[in-house]
């Protein structure tokens, strides 16, 4: 019942005030075309190895596929949906932590990029220069934050459903705080980096500090899903790696 | 009941909440934060390759949505039921 109540004092305000607003992603022009550059290399790697870790398990195990495509139209979905927090201002949730409980973090990195791609191209959301800046924060920075802690989590000896969690909220602020250094990194100029990034850093917290938690809880309801309806279809994740030591 | 209502009041005061710290309505923090740091430290945003805006923007957002969430759907099915092939 209580946390019947705790979903819905989330859900009211989300249902009687849509409003338009659009968030997080760093827009077109936004960084200098050296920083640019600079972010494209750093995530093409990771993207490279999620698309190597992709078509191996479509080879060993024909499941893979539709899990890959639920949640990378999952990750689109929920990385387009502005959820307006208490602070009033509107931000939304990445899935990477999801996508990296679930499929790995390399391919976590693959969702993303499709993700980020479609809105850069079609909804004026992000930009393509900044497209390898978008993905090394909310693809690499993102995955692998949820991912480790996923593990740490687990290894702490908590379960799986509470690791999740802890995987959602680890990537979104993950994915922020990255977002804030790559920004702070690109625009600075003469500017010394620290205090810009923590400016930006503090501006991000009062708006991902609460969505933050509401990642974690769609994270952590989303694997408690799947580990109910199909648990064989998660034994090739990270949640079959810890389940092997501990469950 | 007594649940009920304090639901409905938590909603009310996260409503009241955000719509009395909002300086502009649930601006996004790609404007609040973002472009506003980078318009102050001389950055600015240009035109996407593609650019759509108002409610241009709200129906791509729209089709986005539809299309993702039949995307998932399609494939949450598929994973739960498997694809039924019809009998020969």
């Amino acid at each position: 019942m209580k946390y019947r109540n705790l979903l819905l004092s989330i859900v009211l305000p989300l249902i009687f005030l849509p409003s338009p607003s659009f968030a997080m992603h760093i827009s077109e022009g936004i960084l200098p075309i050296s920083w640019a550059l600079v972010w494209f290399a750093g995530s093409i790697p990771f993207l490279a190895l999620g698309l190597r870790t992709l078509a191996r398990r479509s080879a060993q195990d024909l499941s893979s596929k539709p899990l890959v495509g639920m949640l990378a139209a999952v990750v689109f979905v929920i990385s387009c949906m502005p959820i307006p927090m208490p602070t009033g201002t509107c931000s939304h949730p990445c899935g990477t932590g999801l996508a990296a409980v679930v499929l790995g973090p390399t391919l976590g990195v693959v969702v993303a990029a499709v993700a980020l791609l479609i809105q850069a191209l079609f909804l004026s959301h992000g930009g393509l220069t900044t497209w390898g800046a978008n993905l090394f924060a909310m693809g690499v920075v993102g995955s692998f934050a949820g991912y480790a802690g996923f593990r740490m989590t687990r290894f702490c000896g908590a379960g799986p459903v509470v690791a999740a969690f802890a995987a959602g909220v680890l990537a979104d602020w993950g994915t922020y705080t990255a977002t804030a250094m790559i920004l702070a990194a690109g625009i600075k100029g003469a500017s010394p980096f620290w205090p810009l990034f923590g400016k930006i850093t503090l501006a991000f917290v009062p708006t991902q500090l609460p969505l933050g938690i509401l990642e974690g809880t769609i994270t952590a309801g989303m694997v408690s899903l799947l580990r109910n309806k199909r648990p064989d279809l998660l034994a090739r994740t990270a949640l079959a790696v810890t389940e092997g030591s501990r469950s | 009941m007594k649940y009920r209502v304090s639901t409905v009041a938590l909603g009310l005061l996260f409503l009241l909440a955000g719509a009395a710290c909002a300086v502009e309505k649930w601006q996004g923090v790609d404007e609040s934060v973002v472009e506003r740091i980078a318009g102050e430290q001389g950055r600015h945003s240009r035109d996407p390759l593609i650019p759509i805006e108002g409610d241009v923007q709200l129906f791509a957002f729209l089709m986005a949505g539809t299309v993702g969430g039949f995307a998932a759907g399609y494939y949450w099915r598929v994973l739960m039921e498997g694809k039924k092939r019809p009998p020969k």
